[in-house]
């Protein structure tokens, strides 16, 4: 990691620490999903989640919450745009892409963060207790979500002007990544088409990764899964670095 | 063009050299054809009205902008062909602000070090040095969104020096900010010149303060140069003396003007009328008999030496108006409550 990187990346940490509000805050949404969801379902018989509703959707809660807190911070590079901040990085004699790499590995680490600690709590409520093993599975695939969707982040907020389209690619591209993925459904017994989809779903894999790393078993082999997740992230990271490299200030 | 680079060497004593410098945005020329060179040691002044393209040139020489035609050098650095030196050896202070408001005063200025790879060793001790010589050691430790806007713009400027640059752009330092704060201002930039012997360029739509800063100062407006020479130089080449006649009958006393033999030139303005004239002094009693016996009401006469507004009036035919300096100041508190405006 050059000095630049590391650099870039210390300041996301910085400032993420220092967010008191947002580290607690993100927090609430994937809790309330946890509870209501999985306690408010727990009583339907749901084929395919087995071990019960609540802990079959633990993992892809653990995911969502990696998945949204790592695209915002990709996004927040158009905040830098609006406060000028950016200009300054980009002005400094170092390469676009360690900046953008020091964005990447920042996002990701916050995510990796704020995802372990709903996971602390997940495992609290659902009485979960996998193997270490498991759990350094489970941290993998967290690590690969941060880092291909802070790229996405990264990626969308170099061709977006200001924050006026962000509900658009929150409504169209966020949710539905988050909602096809078989985070909150077997994708056993999903009709044909939802399946189909699903399997073009990138996230699907960082969820059934997750799944068998923290429940002991997944409808998609792990090995697939890291594979077909670990490519996206690299095709992220490369799409990613280009446009921002094309970035005007 | 790496010819043109090497056919026209930099003499030692030249921080920058442009050459034929233009920069084209679709169909409009924000920077039209300028050559210029900077000497080492000096305040270099850009002065000109809002969209004049002084930003723009500053893009340019800082590497932040690809030139559409021509090039420069920068500390003997081609600024097409070697941006790491050339970002290396100097110093920027843009015209929005570009600090992160969640980090300390401290914080902001270790993050430039790092990034311009100043050694740990030497790190710690020139920020304090830097933060103190803004007069914002004492607080170092606070977050920069509690700072004030002057606060704000001594911590780029100190910010600005922390890599030990050997040339620092300034583009609109004071712009903004307040009569007091800008005064003091101009005192740190100064400083920083004589003492350091830093070579200055700003770029400024005040008068006042490219005349007070400059060593020498580039008239340009809609991307052209116009004019380049010292305040003295500029003011002497209008010659004479002004006089401003205050008066609300300003178009009559202009029609009765028009063929004065002794008036250089004469002008009109809301409540106003200025003329320029050898020896005002003497003239004064001609001009007050003219305006009685048309009964022309004068409020107040009076004589001043020519300004940098008139030369600036002389070159290009009008003032640089107050009104776009107001523009500019809600433009720039605007962008951060209203999302991203194009600067214009
Ligand atoms: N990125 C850009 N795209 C299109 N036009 C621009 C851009 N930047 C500046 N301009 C235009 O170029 C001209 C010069 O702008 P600028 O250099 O900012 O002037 P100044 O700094 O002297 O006020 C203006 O007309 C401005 O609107
Ligand atoms: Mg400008």
């Amino acid at each position: 990691m050059s000095s630049a990187t590391y650099t870039i990346w210390l300041r996301n940490l910085k400032r993420y620490i220092r967010s008191k509000s947002r580290i607690f805050g993100s927090l609430g949404q994937p809790l309330f999903f946890l509870v209501v969801l999985g306690f408010g379902l727990s009583s339907l018989n749901i084929p395919g989640a087995t071990g019960g509703y609540l802990k079959f959707i633990i993992p892809g809660i653990i995911a969502m919450t990696v998945l949204f807190t790592s695209i915002f911070s990709g996004i927040q590079i158009i905040w830098d745009k609006q406060f000028g901040f950016l200009k300054e990085t980009l002005v400094a004699p170092i390469s676009r892409l360690s900046i953008m790499l020091g964005q990447t590995f920042g996002g990701a680490t916050t995510a990796l963060i704020q995802g372990l600690l709903i996971m602390i709590l997940a495992f609290v409520i659902g009485g979960i207790f996998p193997s270490a093993m498991g759990l350094i599975i489970a941290l993998v695939f967290m690590v690969l979500i941060g880092l291909a969707f802070t790229s996405l982040g990264i990626a969308i907020a170099s061709k977006m002007e200001d924050m006026q389209g962000f509900q658009l690619i929150m409504n169209f591209v966020i949710f539905p990544i988050f909602l096809l993925s078989g985070a909150l459904f077997p994708l056993t017994d999903a009709p044909k088409a939802l399946k189909i989809i699903t399997y073009f779903d990138p996230m699907t894999y960082g969820v059934e990764g997750m799944r068998y790393g923290i429940l002991g078993s997944s409808s998609i082999n792990p090995l697939i899964c890291f594979l077909v997740l670990g490519g996206f992230a690299a095709l992220m990271i490369l799409i990613g670095s280009i446009l921002f490299k094309k970035i005007k200030v | 063009m790496p010819n043109q680079e090497n056919r026209l060497p930099m003499k030692s004593e030249e921080a920058i050299k442009v050459i034929n410098l233009t920069k084209k945005f679709k169909d409009l020329t924000a920077v039209n054809n300028i050559s210029f060179t900077v000497k080492k040691g000096e305040i270099f002044g850009f002065l000109g009205p809002n969209g004049a393209g002084k930003s723009t040139t500053l893009s340019m020489l800082a590497t932040l902008l690809e030139p559409t035609q021509g090039t420069a050098l920068v500390n003997g650095f081609s600024i097409r062909k070697d941006r790491d030196s050339v970002r290396r050896s100097i110093g920027m202070v843009f015209q929005d602000p570009t600090l992160d408001e969640e980090l300390t005063a401290y914080e902001n200025m270790d993050f430039h070090g790092r990034l311009y790879n100043v050694p740990a060793t030497v790190r710690k001790k020139k920020i304090l040095e830097l933060l103190k010589l803004v007069e914002l050691n004492e607080r170092k430790d606070s977050l920069v969104k509690t700072f004030s806007g002057g606060m704000r713009r001594r911590l780029e400027i100190a910010r600005g020096l922390l890599h030990e640059p050997k040339v620092l752009f300034l583009d609109e330092p004071t712009l903004g900010l307040d009569p007091q704060t800008r005064n003091k201002l101009w005192e740190y930039i100064k400083r920083l010149n004589t003492e350091k012997g830093l070579t200055i360029i700003l770029t400024t739509h005040y008068m006042d303060e490219a005349d007070k800063l400059s060593d020498r100062i580039a008239i340009i407006d809609n991307g052209k140069m116009i004019i380049l020479d010292t305040p003295e130089n500029l003011k002497n080449m209008i010659g004479g003396e002004i006089i401003t006649v205050e008066t609300p009958n300003g178009d009559k006393l202009e029609s009765l003007m028009k063929n004065c033999k002794w008036c250089k030139s004469g002008k009109r303005h809301d409540g106003s009328f200025t003329l320029t004239v050898d020896h005002a002094d003497k003239k004064i009693p001609e001009l007050v008999q003219i305006a009685n016996k048309n009964k022309i009401k004068i409020n107040s006469i009076v004589i001043h030496k020519p300004s940098l507004e008139d030369v600036f009036l002389h070159f290009t035919g009008k003032t640089i108006r107050e009104q776009e300096a107001g523009a500019i100041e809600n433009l720039r508190q605007g962008r951060r409550m209203h999302g991203r405006m194009r600067r214009r």
